[in-house]
């Protein structure tokens, strides 16, 4: 076990260099860290999301087992897998002992849009593993569409006027499937991302969700170098807050000192390039409403 | 010990899955296949099966949880009709495409609309190209004899690939026969546990399944893989059957039942439970009438007996499929796959194909002797104008 967060980033890697995604993707950073923590004894199963990539597209693989199955199931795999290591543990195919860690990641819309009646069957069966939504903010993989977590006013190749509709709270409307552990991840704040991934491999059998703010430079548009800057204006804005629900209890795990106004955070980006005075004080308002408690 | 019992066709496909002690089972109800899945939970909750029952959200999900759990290495059921096995196409597609025999009882039922539990075989011929191995049986007892030999068949080194045992709904489904129910012991030496060698999601062994390929390096070779198997599945179907016969006593023909072929100008083929109508009508036409008439059940819808069929038929003046299905726009699909192998330059059968028993419309006897003087009548001509005919419609 590591005690100290710092030392997972330090330890061995499971997710090569090399990998193909686009300069400054932040889904190469989270991945590595997530593999940093759960270590060789843990199996994958991608969902259809950039992330593919570096996992699945041949010749590229993680250093673990791992399974593509389709756009939408990935959390279904969550439910496959641990059922088979329960009953093969139960024969003694697998060593009663040996901890294997499952989990999946996948892409916002596939985790918010296609795959949500999946998700939330695999939650409320609580089934065991962790579940990872990098969530870009829209559908990447195919070019930049929106999805039901694009925020309000966002550009995107099907939301050429800027998107209509507020961005989905996945996070919240997955503690209150009563889960044991629901959390906000940013690539900003990598202490806070590998304890709470820490934590939450160090828990009981359930099913364990994460949602990773990862600002897409290509998506976005904004230079390839701002990704962390971007990820982390979003927490100092309050665009983006990073908390999480243990066994129901919320608990903020970083506030920033003084909050930022929103419109730092938007400026950087040429998504939100055409808003006005009036939109900026709306997405103003968004982040001062949203009340603290799952999906602040 | 075996044990004599009245048993639907659903519950003996649970029985199957008993007695071939499947380990994880995923399910989503639908009527007709309800009752297997609540047999199975009753086996599993009472503790007659050491295996882990899934309540899933959806088939979508129900057939990726499949994948995954076989991935482990785990034996894995499941079954579905209809709409259910429509919900879940993506993911056969990657049963067998990562070569994973999971098995799945298909209980079949009308795809709609018009919505219906009724019964017709639309929903599993339609999921032909999905590369599973689809076999058809007729009874009860036959459901639950294939189950472990579906494992058997699928889990081959020669072959893995998934494979369905199809059943129509109700008729077979929901009506009582007397089923033997085979001795465990018998089974556990006919159907040894599932330990994969090749594909197996093992963290000391590591390997990413379900690889994406961004040229086409690999594709035609892994499809041709697939058509490899698919085609090595023939002689472990044939020898399966054998294997169970031999232990068991009672062998099916294993791609398709032949008889009275010898001689025979006019041959009735057909599949699932319309096998015993058919049979019944072609022994009368025989025994009393002395037609030369031969009789057909196909088995194997995939892989397709292509060649072992032209080899049977060649002889015969005509070749008649009475089944209860169709691609609309073309004719039965059995008929299309027929019609490409008998399909010769110097001769070959008239092929007639009747459109029957769509929506669970009884096939009675006298309707299919109808179809075989018929046909009998029509043997030497030339050649014929509507060769797929829609029998049973009203009004026509
Ligand atoms: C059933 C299905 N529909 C559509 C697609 C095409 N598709 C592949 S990736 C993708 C978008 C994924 O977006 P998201 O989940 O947000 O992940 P990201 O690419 O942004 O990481 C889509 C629509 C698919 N693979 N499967």
């Amino acid at each position: 076990m590591i005690n100290n967060p710092r030392d997972a980033l330090f330890k061995e890697d499971y997710f090569h260099p090399g990998h193909p995604l686009c300069p400054g993707c932040p889904g190469g950073m989270a991945l590595r860290w997530i593999m940093k923590v759960l270590g060789r004894d843990s199996i994958a199963n991608v969902g259809a999301t950039c992330l593919c990539l570096p996992t699945h597209v041949y010749p590229h693989s993680l250093e673990i087992p791992s399974l593509y199955i389709a756009m939408a199931p990935s959390p279904a795999g969550i439910s496959g897998m641990s059922a088979a290591i329960r009953i093969l543990k139960r024969k003694g195919v697998i060593p009663a002992e040996k901890r294997i860690t499952v989990f999946a990641i996948s892409g916002d819309g596939s985790t918010a849009d296609i795959g949500m009646a999946a998700l939330s069957g695999a939650a409320e069966r609580n089934d065991d593993g962790l579940y990872f939504c990098f969530d870009n903010e829209a559908y990447m993989n195919t070019g930049i569409q929106r999805s039901s977590t694009t925020p309000q006013f966002s550009w995107t190749f099907s939301t050429t006027k800027g998107k209509v509709q507020r961005k989905k709270d996945l996070p919240k409307i997955m503690a209150a499937h009563d889960i044991p552990y629901v959390a906000t991840l940013s690539v900003a704040y990598p202490e806070d991302f590998v304890r709470k991934v820490e934590k939450a491999r160090d828990m009981g059998p359930g099913f364990k969700y994460f949602q990773i703010h990862g600002p897409c430079p290509t998506g976005w548009r904004f230079p390839e170098h701002k990704t962390v800057e971007v990820a982390r204006l979003a927490v100092e804005t309050g665009f983006w807050s990073l908390y999480e629900v243990v066994h129901g209890s919320f608990n903020i795990t970083y506030r920033p000192r003084k909050r930022l106004p929103v419109v730092d955070y938007v400026k950087l980006q040429g998504r939100f390039q055409g808003l006005t005075a009036q939109d900026i004080r709306t997405l103003q308002n968004w982040v001062d409403e949203k009340e603290e408690g799952p999906g602040s | 010990m075996a044990t004599r019992k009245m048993l639907t066709g659903n519950y003996a496909a649970a029985y199957g899955a008993k007695l071939a002690r499947v380990e994880v089972f995923p399910a989503f109800p639908i009527t007709p296949q309800t009752p297997v899945m609540e047999k199975i939970v009753e086996f599993i909750e009472n503790g007659e099966l050491d295996a882990e029952f899934i309540p899933m959200e959806s088939e979508h999900s129900v057939m990726a949880a499949a994948v995954a759990a076989e991935a482990m290495g785990a034996r894995t059921f499941t079954a579905t009709s209809s709409q259910g096995l429509l919900y879940m196409h993506e993911n056969l597609f990657v049963a067998s495409g990562i070569r994973l025999p999971v098995v799945m009882a298909i209980v079949n039922r009308v795809v709609g609309p018009p919505n219906t539990v009724l019964n017709d075989l639309s929903d599993s011929l339609d999921q032909r190209d999905t590369s599973w191995i689809q076999i058809y049986v007729e009874n009860a007892q036959e459901v639950l004899d294939m189950i472990p030999q579906a494992y058997r068949i699928g889990e081959d080194e020669r072959v893995l690939l998934p494979v369905a045992i199809c059943f129509e709904g109700i008729i077979i489904s929901h009506y009582m026969e007397p089923v033997e129910i085979l001795d465990q012991d018998k089974v556990d030496h006919f159907l040894p546990p599932y330990r994969p060698k090749q594909v197996v999601l093992d963290p000391d062994r590591p390997m990413s399944l379900g690889q994406i390929v961004m040229d086409d390096t690999y594709i035609t070779e892994m499809k041709y893989q697939q058509q490899e198997a698919m085609d090595r599945s023939k002689a472990v179907i044939r020898e399966v059957d054998e294997a169970f016969g031999d232990a068991f006593g009672r062998w099916y023909g294993g791609l398709f039942a032949a008889e009275w072929i010898d001689g025979a100008e006019v041959v009735l083929l057909t599949l699932g439970s319309l096998a015993s109508t058919v049979r019944a009508v072609v022994k009368q036409l025989r025994d009393e009438a002395g037609l030369p008439i031969g009789f057909v059940k196909l088995r194997a819808f995939r892989p397709f007996p292509a060649q072992e069929l032209r080899d049977c038929l060649s002889h015969v003046k005509a070749a008649v499929v009475l089944e209860k299905g169709v691609s609309i726009g073309a004719g039965g699909p059995v008929f299309l796959d027929l019609s490409h192998c008998l399909n010769r330059r110097d001769r070959m059968p008239l092929l007639i194909d009747y459109i029957v028993g769509l929506g669970g419309r009884d096939v009675t006897f006298e309707e299919v002797r109808n179809i075989a003087l018929t046909v009998f009548e029509e043997r030497h001509a030339d050649s014929i104008t509507n060769p797929v005919r829609w029998h049973q419609v009203r009004g026509l």
